[in-house]
């Protein structure tokens, strides 16, 4: 081997490439802009992906202020101030890495360890909140109705979305009850969740009450909201109705499109998968940095390194914070 | 390791100062949507969100040039990772979104609503 290469690298310092530092940079910098490089094209994949199919459907798609409308421990609809918050802890836990980088320029071993240590509690606070606010999609507001020909059914009175429990009254009428090991086969895993309440029920609770309107997921292009019909048409619709959606998930989501869901869990999920490896990174960092690895080598680069991806793991939030919420 | 050593905490602090502007202004944007943007259109999508689209540009040029360091590195270093992403992802995006229209036009005329 030894007479390809120019420089000999088996010393001490085989790690960072023995010295060489191209642009100036060292190898392990380099490297790590350029998995930066393909990873942001991955999530930049994504991301468009997830344009294109919003272009297919531009004129059915949730509307993304109706959708992720709370806020942990109070009641009523606050569209974005949560996102907005866990944009906020995301881009201060940035802040403290880079102060944690700037602080280990000078050497100052303590200031690091607790820059770090800051960092690593803003990505526990963000990944919880984004474990959250999955439960709350996941969970679903207000219910609705899948009809045979693929359409969400919402429910509305004056003009705003109203829950199915805000209306549906009286029994199921087809005497389904949630099937459990206990009192059914015990080699049946237990059935799929059984929705509170059956088509049938909501069908004659809407035909019981005038005031309840039915949401259409088409946009009325002008006025950038979604059409409520008419009672008769409402009636038409609903009874083409198919099953009860409560919440969202892979297969159904009663925001809407179901591919809305799909990209919701596959992109927030990737991204909560980077700031949790992220976090986990940062932990063994801040750990070497307690250790006094760094004093001894003489160097923080190390953390500059995982602040790198830190900071990335921020820049994609920011666009995912665009593109879902937002725009 | 390189660049000079001296302390950035304050420019640090005015960037995130900055970026936290610019979220804030996003946000209110967002909830209060006036419909002078929100329901006009300009150049394919509304004003609004060509607004979010630039004040996103806005915060990804912070967070790169200052919190990553990138306007320490040498030229083509930079040029290298910067524009390989630009380039790639504007042609990405650019045949996606036509083709998305172009999915629009001829599935949606066959959807009864």
């Amino acid at each position: 081997m030894e007479a390809n290469i120019a420089i000999p690298s088996d010393g001490k310092n085989t790690w960072d490439g023995g010295g060489v530092r191209p642009f100036g940079a060292s190898y392990g910098k380099m490297m790590m802009w350029f998995f930066i490089l393909s990873d942001a094209l991955t999530f930049s994949g994504f991301l468009a992906a997830y344009g294109l199919t919003r272009f297919k459907f531009i004129d059915s798609w949730p509307i993304a202020d109706e959708v992720f409308t709370h806020v942990p421990f109070i009641h009523g609809e606050f569209p974005m101030y949560y996102v907005a918050f866990m944009t906020f802890v995301l881009i201060f836990s940035s802040v403290t890495m880079v102060l944690a980088v700037d602080a280990g320029h000078k050497m100052q071993k303590n200031k690091v360890a607790w820059y770090m240590f800051a960092t690593i509690i803003g990505g526990l606070i963000f990944v919880g909140s984004q474990a959250w606010e999955w439960n709350t999609f996941i969970n679903g507001t207000y219910g609705a109705v899948k009809t045979t020909d693929g359409k969400i059914l919402q429910f509305a009175r004056d003009g705003k979305q109203i829950a199915l429990s805000d209306f549906v009254v009286g029994d199921r009428m087809d005497d389904r009850v949630q099937h459990t090991r206990k009192n059914g086969l015990w080699w049946n895993k237990a059935d799929e969740t059984l929705p509170q309440y059956s088509v049938a029920q909501v069908l004659a609770s809407y035909k019981a009450d005038p005031s309840v309107q039915i949401r259409s997921e088409e946009i009325n292009m002008d006025e950038k909201q979604k059409f409520i019909l008419t009672r008769e048409k409402g009636l038409a619709e609903l009874s083409k109705a198919k099953m009860v959606v409560e919440g969202a998930n892979l297969k159904v989501n009663e925001y809407g499109n179901t591919i809305f869901a799909d990209f919701f869990f596959f992109i927030t999920g990737f991204h909560g998968f980077h700031v949790f490896s992220g976090i986990v990174i940062n932990i063994i960092i801040f750990f070497n940095v307690i250790l006094g690895t760094y004093e001894k080598r003489g160097h923080y680069e190390m953390v500059e390194k995982v602040g790198l991806y830190w900071h990335f793991v921020d820049l994609v939030w920011v666009f995912v914070f665009t593109f879902f919420y937002l725009v | 390791m390189s660049h000079a050593h001296e302390s950035n905490v304050k420019r640090i602090w005015m960037v995130f100062g900055i970026l936290s502007l610019i979220t804030i202004v996003e946000v209110g944007f967002g909830i209060y949507k006036p419909d002078a943007l929100h329901l006009t259109n300009f150049l394919g999508t509304s004003p609004l969100n060509w607004l979010f689209i630039i004040l996103t540009l806005a915060k990804a040029y912070g967070i790169t040039w200052t919190f990553m360091h990138m306007e320490g590195e040498k030229k083509w270093f930079r040029r290298a990772v910067v524009w390989t992403a630009v380039f790639l992802i504007c042609y990405l995006v650019a045949l996606l979104l036509i083709e998305g229209g172009y999915l629009y036009e001829t599935l949606s005329p066959l959807v009864k609503w």
